[in-house]
């Protein structure tokens, strides 16, 4: 007989306990993953440019994180004359937190048996997972255009307009790519589509698992350029367009406020990544279904995966200048929906043909 | 469109392979600068003294007139230098001084780390031209 799952009525105290250890844990990988993305991008785009990167502090540059981090910190806290002070304030929490709270739903672990509990290695599994993955991903951009328009700056209100313009664009062309994935796991829960993603590929090929990633390329590479989009990552960072709007939204901030977005940004890419690890690379599971892989615990191939997507963000960022405005919004609007959606029909139609 | 962002991207990834990095370390390591490059000057010596004949053509000649000379005659009624200066917070490395000099008393070197604390350091004195 499986053991019951561990939940808050049938033990409050170990529920609680474990909860508090899962979320420590898993802020703590965040964190420092976002420390170290930043010295990992400047690291890989410098060699991608023949440069360096940072080299001083610590063995290349390894300190780099904490020297910033502590520089940041002795800055000058400054809010500019006539900014609306409490959204002002408000905004680099309102784009971090967002950012943070997503990671709550992503699995990276098979179900463990501790104290005659069934606890699953996830902070919580919503059975609408996925929509809140949305709801925070669109509520990230509140913080966006709150910082551009509290700052009563030109260039940061132009940032903040971009950045809704481009969050509309992208964020249904998004949506829809997911619903294909929807379609074809019937649930929600990030937990179920991992675990559906580990069956055999297609019924048939028993050693390489039920990726999303092979039944659906097209939404794969749709969601991957929306997140990039999405995320204002280059070669979409139009909010940010440092060449255009010296630093878009944050032009006006300081000090820890500031190093609160660029926190926001990395915490970004990690999310996203997760996400897309998630829903379309099983997200936890081996990728081959062999002794030797399924051996290794689930939380490393996610963090495998995770960082493997980060890489090739940076690695897009290094190579890619970045689009023009119109273009932005031609590529959402004629090019990224009408894919997403032939993709959602098309999967539909395969599906009815398949039942 | 797919078929150049390949090769963009193959061309980054050939970069981020080791021995693809031109950057030099500068303080642990020092590139040698070319042999006609323009660093600090120094007065020639002869056997027992600088080759400078206080001429003034060098502080004539130069345009940030940032030498100064003052000529005078030692024992054996020979012009020297009796104050030769260049202040190198002015001077602007053109190496005219070089070029005018009739007696090659002048010529500059590969030194080029001239950062210091203090405004009275950026005048280098003969006895420090000399060097």
């Amino acid at each position: 007989m499986t053991p019951e799952m561990l939940s808050l009525s049938n033990s409050p105290g170990i529920f609680i306990g474990i909860m508090l250890v899962k979320l420590i844990v898993v802020f703590a990988v965040v964190m420092l993953s976002v420390a170290y993305a930043t010295w990992c991008e400047r690291k890989v785009i410098g060699h991608m440019q023949t440069r360096l990167g940072p080299m001083r502090t610590g063995w290349h540059g390894l300190l780099q994180p904490f020297a910033d981090g502590i520089k940041l910190f002795f800055k000058e806290d400054f809010i500019p004359a006539q900014a609306s002070k409490v959204p002002y304030l408000l905004a680099p929490m309102m784009i971090l937190v967002p950012a943070l709270i997503t990671v709550a739903v992503i699995p990276f672990g098979p179900d463990i048996t501790l104290f005659g509990f069934q606890i699953p290695q996830q902070i919580s599994d919503l059975n609408i997972g996925v929509l809140y993955i949305l709801a925070f991903a669109g509520l990230g951009i509140y913080g966006i255009v709150l910082a551009g328009w509290a700052s009563n700056s030109k260039y940061a209100l132009l940032g903040g307009v971009r950045a809704t313009a481009q969050m509309i664009s992208y964020e249904l062309a998004a949506g829809l790519t997911i619903i294909a994935v929807f379609m074809l796991s019937e649930t929600l829960s990030l937990r179920g589509i991992v675990a559906l993603q580990q069956q055999d590929l297609w019924g048939v090929c028993s050693f390489v698992p039920n990726w999303y990633v092979f039944t659906q390329p097209l939404a794969f590479c749709l969601f991957v350029v929306t997140g990039l989009a999405e995320i204002n990552r280059t070669p979409f960072d139009m909010p940010e367009a440092e060449s255009e709007l010296v630093s878009g939204f944050c032009t006006e901030y300081s000090s820890m406020k500031y190093a609160l977005f660029f926190m926001a940004e990395y915490a970004n890419m990690i999310v996203i990544a997760a996400i897309t690890a998630t829903l379309f690379l099983g997200g936890w599971s081996a990728p081959l279904n062999i002794a030797i892989f399924t051996m290794i615990p689930g939380f490393v191939w996610l963090l495998l995966k995770v960082y493997s997507l980060m890489f090739f963000f940076m690695w897009l960022r290094a190579t890619f200048p970045r689009v023009r405005y119109d273009q932005l919004m031609q590529l959402g609007w004629k090019v990224m929906l009408p894919l997403a959606l032939a993709n959602v029909v098309i999967t539909g139609l395969v599906v009815v043909i398949l039942q | 469109m797919f078929k150049e962002f390949a090769k963009g991207l193959s061309i980054t990834f050939k970069h981020l392979l080791p021995g693809h990095s031109t950057t030099v370390q500068y303080p642990t390591v020092k590139l040698k600068p070319s042999e006609r490059f323009r660093g600090l000057h120094r007065l020639v010596p002869s056997q027992d003294r600088e080759k400078c004949v206080a001429c003034y053509l060098c502080p004539t000649v130069c345009p940030a007139k940032c030498i100064t000379v003052e000529s005078a005659e030692n024992e054996k009624g020979e012009k020297y230098p009796k104050v030769y200066k260049i202040d190198m917070l002015r001077c602007i490395f053109c190496g005219y001084c070089v070029e005018a000099c009739p007696v090659e008393a002048i010529e500059m070197t590969a030194e080029y780390e001239l950062a210091n604390y203090n405004r009275e350091d950026f005048e280098f004195t003969k006895q420090r031209l000399l060097k």
